[in-house]
């Protein structure tokens, strides 16, 4: 039925609005009073938001620069890279004829650097992080999160993380390189690996102050997402990123404290004398006295947290396509209670999927019956979200932004990644495919390049409620085109490496004659990655050079979103709404209902709309 | 300075970048916002077809490309039993997982290049379709049970133990940083005990040498030994680790399995085809004479050509595939596979490690009993020395040297080994009736000259009473001590001195 809708929006929330008794601070806030409450130990939801963004920037570009000098050991295995040397020092050993080689103990030991960067830093704290806290007190109307004082410790944990695995880096035994997942017992004995020695410890306790922020970051976001809903906004009223937040904060919350106490049965084991996870050792020409543990025990308590953390990386990116693509295709997000209840299907199988990254480890092989079974089935919800997504361009109007460029590359991304998961998940086929590059191209895909580009979605959308500025378009396509066609360069080759029987974490091929031919395929992606590298380092440039130089957000809502953190003021002020809260009529969704390109979520039902969803 | 060029370079880039993405701002805000965005929309909504088509052009040339690399194609089949089955199941995961990767992506790419944004224009308000979402769960969950049930019954088959009674060939792979090693159960098909504090320079898997299983085990450690196994027959793998883990991989057979310091796992696989045919399989030619796999014709290493082809010098490779320190990506071992006939043969030229390097040392168990085999073996080589004297003419010829006859240093004991060769005389003394013999005592010339004769004669007689004892008649035989006087080579040297130090037996009549 068609109608004319006609508001003033600061009317209606002042009228409609929930008065909670707040009030403006002009003076004497003492949130916002001085440079370091402010800026440094702030308590305000979107400073701490900006915070977990830009360290996670700076991590990721340690984290990729990493790994663009082993891929140019694994591409350029002859050439020398003595140019490394003022930078990686003993680690490039440079032979009688100037020929720089680097280290082998160094190239593990950056593998894993880069592995433990990665996902925890950057794919869990930046992207988590960051979303969480720029949108979750914002979409839903609240003034801030439900503790700020924790919400600031979560920062500052995970920056003690950060700061303590920093400094392993420059350890003269070199940092931890037993791979991201620490199994011991090359972990455990520093007898095993120089990085074992107190690069492993230093990663445990970067790790266990990383637990400590999740935590503290997770409560926060629960409570905040069930108690702190404005008036009527109900859980079924809530953006799709709010539920990915939360269930994604749930499953930090539920599965990191395992991983904290696989690592305390680790430091007993190593300072201690115990045997969790040690048995019937020789090495280093002596027999140890440890005996009854087992190394399995420590693989399950890992991935225990290791499966649920693939989905605490890519549920918040889900949630960001999913509000990304609604708003540039100007249609509502097609199947939204489906898409919940997917997201609540994933999660809930994330946790009873965890020994499919056992299957060749040495546990029973019966117990394989169950996970792949479990493991198979979350590719339906998955493909639920996938088919819902196509379906939401399906009839839009698509304007496109870098961030429905990245939006749009996501889904492809989680359909090549996804699909390859098909494979691995079946134990027999994980046979051939476990440890080999194989894998490496399926979560590099999956969860790495589809987690990227969700957060890259993400940043291009909420950087004008970020920094009231916007970021450079032309840039951001360019960024966009360069790093799909890039990403899939580097990784899909790599399926055929993994099919050939090529191991990962090789420090080079020809020890082997049938691991030795793919000399030109590893040089194409070593190119392409430093290709991509660089596409990346745009990125950045344009995202600092915009937070001053950006064109301006002029009006509130420059994207027509439904959702409230576009009724806030542009400058971003403590408290979100100088006035009384937003109050919700509706669902996020309602673009192009009854003919009207977008109807926000604080505007009453009208009596001539068609029936309400 | 290279790196300041580099550097310089990169500077130059990101600045002509960022100019780019000013220029066209500008130009935007000078033709227009919704101009510039129109014409931005249009360009790339085209791309996503572009994008498509490039995307599964590269996709399927690529996989083309690179299909005879592939393990399960080309000439790359499956060298064991169950992998064809992987294979399959891999095949058909890959025809369902295809279809699915091409509808999606080209419904993705195609809706967003048909629905690009034109103003004016009114999105559908579609929110929702319930039918639609039951069939596409529907349809992946059924999928999914049909390859759920294929990989699991495979799973189950190949993950089997062997079973009580099966025959098998049982081996055992032991990682350690960095390297692997092989051993062999030997002619009983038994592995020994192992102890992890029995590790030792000489007894590098810590047998334990009180178990008789381990006397007939064959242990390899050196990575250039090429171990062979038959075709056609189980192999059953017994996979441990020493320090760290590490993982048995062997591709071309489909093995894949984690090996665990103090928790042992297995793998059962039947090789097929053997080493000799996989390789012709690579050089097969095609009717014209023209390889069908060019590749495998390349020189195998090019700086020594005399060595021929990568096809000829193919391998069968076992590799480690789970992180285990700096050296990880140099455990290679080679697996042979042969015909039944030339195992056998190679397996009876390999020497049991107890019997190579631990026996008669002090970490041998058995010093006070001698096995089957060597009782055999010594008997043989004094009735070769006894023939011989039989035939020989000359006096000084029918001398046979006693070496397994010993004393206890100083003393005229005999060890309790000696009455393995102490028997062998008895039974040809029991043969031949009218043999009788000299038994001549000899030492070196180290001590008191009438201390050594005394010690000769004594040592003869105990010799003598031995025999005596047995039944042999003691007018058949004489007890001579030399001491030091008939030297066999001049007392120079400890190796010599031991020469001197001997107990004979002459033959006087026979």
């Amino acid at each position: 039925m068609a109608y004319v809708l006609e508001y003033d929006e600061d009317l209606l929330i002042e009228e409609q609005g929930f008065d909670d008794h707040f009030h403006e601070h002009h003076h004497g806030d003492k949130y916002q009073s001085s440079f370091i409450n402010t800026y440094i130990f702030s308590m305000d939801h979107k400073m701490i938001a900006k915070q977990f963004l830009i360290t996670g920037i700076f991590w990721a570009i340690i984290g990729a620069a990493m790994s663009i000098v082993f891929r140019l050991q694994l591409g350029f295995p002859e050439e020398n890279l003595a140019w490394l040397q003022p930078l990686l020092g003993k680690w490039i050993t440079v032979n009688d004829s100037g020929i720089g080689t680097l280290d082998p103990q160094f190239y593990y030991a950056l593998v894993t650097m880069h592995g433990t960067i990665l996902v925890f830093f950057v794919l869990t704290a930046g992207l988590s992080g960051t979303f969480s806290n720029l949108l979750i007190p914002l979409q839903l109307g609240a003034r801030d999160m439900a503790s700020p004082m924790l919400n600031m410790l979560s920062y500052w944990f995970f920056f003690m993380a950060g700061l303590v695995m920093f400094l392993s880096l420059f350890l003269s035994t070199g940092p931890f390189a037993g791979g991201w997942t620490g199994y011991p017992p090359l972990s455990a004995l520093p007898q095993a690996s120089s990085g074992s020695g107190a690069g492993m410890t230093m990663w445990i306790v970067s790790l266990v102050l990383f637990v400590v922020s999740v935590l503290l970051g997770g409560i926060n976001y629960i409570t905040t997402v069930l108690n702190l809903r404005t008036k009527g906004m109900t859980m079924w009223r809530m953006p799709l990123t709010i539920w990915a937040f939360f269930v994604t904060a749930i499953l930090g919350l539920l599965s990191f404290p395992v991983l904290a106490s696989a690592f305390f049965l680790m430091m007993c084991d190593r300072g201690l004398g115990t045997s969790f996870y040690l048995s019937e050792i020789f090495i280093g020409g002596a027999p140890l006295d440890n005996v009854g543990g087992s190394p399995i025990l420590y693989q399950h308590l890992f991935w225990f947290l290791g499966h649920p953390e693939v989905y605490i990386i890519i549920l918040p990116a889900m949630g960001l396509v999913s509000e990304v693509m609604s708003v540039h295709a100007r249609k509502p997000i097609f199947g939204y209670k489906a898409m919940v209840f997917s997201i609540l299907a994933i999660g809930f199988l994330s946790f009873i999927v965890w020994a499919h990254h056992m299957f060749m480890s040495g546990v029973n092989p019966f117990i394989a019956n169950f996970f792949v079974i479990f493991t198979l089935i979350i590719a339906v919800p998955s493909a639920v979200k996938v088919f819902n997504w196509i379906a939401t361009l399906y009839g839009g109007n698509i304007r496109f932004t870098s961030a429905m460029l990245f939006s749009i590359g996501f889904v492809s991304m989680f359909i090549s990644g996804g699909l390859t998961g098909i494979f691995l998940g079946n134990s027999t086929i994980d046979i051939q495919m476990h440890d080999t590059y194989f894998v490496v191209a399926h979560f590099h895909i999956v969860m790495g390049i589809a987690a990227f580009f969700g957060m890259y979605a993400g940043v291009y959308h909420w950087y004008p409620k970020m920094f009231g500025r916007f970021m450079n378009e032309t840039l951001g396509k360019i960024h966009f085109w360069g790093t799909m066609i890039g990403a899939y360069a580097i990784f899909w080759p790599m399926h055929y490496l993994g099919l050939a029987g090529v191991p990962r974490r090789y420090y080079k091929f020809d020890t082997f004659d049938a691991f030795a031919h793919f000399g030109d395929m590893n040089k194409f992606i070593t190119i392409a990655a430093i290709v991509v590298f660089f596409l990346q380092i745009l990125f950045v440039i344009n995202f600092f050079y915009s937070i001053f130089k950006g064109r301006k957000m002029k009006t509130k809502n420059p994207w027509g979103a439904t959702t409230l953190e576009w009724t806030t003021p542009v400058e971003g002020i403590h408290g979100n709404w100088p006035g009384n809260l937003p109050s919700v009529h509706r669902w996020a969704y309602d673009y192009g209902k009854d003919g009207i390109e977008f109807i926000p979520q604080y505007v009453p039902i009208n009596e001539n709309e068609s029936e309400e969803h | 300075m290279t790196t300041l060029l580099i550097l310089l370079c990169i500077i130059l880039i990101a600045t002509v970048f960022v100019q780019i993405g000013k220029m066209t701002e500008l130009s935007a805000r000078i033709r227009g916002q919704e101009d510039a965005e129109a014409s931005s929309n249009n360009f790339n909504a085209n791309m996503m077809i572009v994008f498509l088509v490039g995307f599964l052009i590269f996709c399927v040339g690529t996989s083309i490309y690179y299909k005879n690399s592939l393990l399960g194609y080309g000439p790359h089949q499956s060298a064991s039993v169950h992998g064809d089955e992987m294979d399959s199941i891999w095949n058909l995961t890959l025809f369902f997982t295809g279809i699915v990767f091409v509808l999606t992506h080209i419904a993705l790419f195609y809706f967003s290049w048909k629905y690009k944004g034109v103003k004016g224009r009114k999105a559908l308000f579609i929110a929702h379709d319930n039918k639609l979402e039951v069939i596409w769960t529907t349809i992946p969950a059924v999928v999914m049970c049909f390859l759920v049930v294929q990989g699991l019954v495979a799973w189950n088959k190949i993950m089997a133990d062997v079973g009580p009674n099966e025959e098998h060939i049982e081996i055992e792979a032991t990682g350690q940083q960095f390297f692997w090693t092989i051993r062999m159960s030997g002619e009983d098909g038994l592995l020994g005990e192992k102890y992890y504090r029995d590790i030792s320079a000489t007894n590098p898997l810590g047998q334990v040498w009180t178990d008789e299983k381990n006397l007939d085990d064959i242990v390899s450690t050196s990575a250039g030994e090429v171990i062979k196994l038959p075709v056609g027959k189980k192999v059953r793998v017994r996979i441990t680790a020493k320090d760290v883990l590490h993982n048995f991989d062997m591709p071309h057979f489909r093995v894949k399995m984690d090996a665990i310091p103090g928790l042992p796992t297995y793998f059962v696989f039947t090789p097929k085809i053997t080493t000799e045919e996989y390789r012709e399989n690579l050089l097969e030619k095609d009717r014209n004479g023209d390889p069908l796999y060019p590749e495998w014709y390349d020189l195998y290493d090019e700086t020594s050509p005399e060595l021929g082809t990568r096809g000829e010098n193919f391998n069968f490779e076992l590799a480690c595939a789970e992180l285990c320190g700096k050296g990880h990506y140099s455990m290679r071992r080679i697996f042979e596979i042969v015909t039944q006939e030339e195992y056998d043969n190679w397996l009876a030229t390999q020497k049991s490690y107890f019997f190579s390097t631990v026996r008669g040392t002090d970490e041998d168990p058995y010093g006070d009993r001698l096995f089957d085999a060597e009782i055999r073996e010594r008997k043989q080589v004094f009735r070769d020395a006894y023939t011989k004297a039989l035939e020989a003419t000359e006096p000084m010829d029918k001398i046979i040297r006693l070496d397994n006859i010993t004393f206890n240093t100083g003393s005229a004991t005999l060890t309790p080994l000696s009455k393995y060769e102490l028997t062998n005389v008895m039974e040809v003394m029991n043969e031949n009736p009218n043999l009788t013999i000299e038994l001549g005592g000899h030492t070196d010339s180290a001590g008191d000259d009438e201390m050594n004769m005394d010690l000769s004669n004594k040592r003869s007689k105990a010799v003598f009473n031995w025999l005596t004892s047995k039944g042999v008649d003691e007018n058949r035989m004489v007890a001579v001590g030399f001491g030091e006087t008939k030297p066999e080579v001049p007392n120079d040297s400890p190796e010599n001195m031991a020469k001197n130090r001997r107990t004979e037996l002459r033959i006087l009549t026979q």
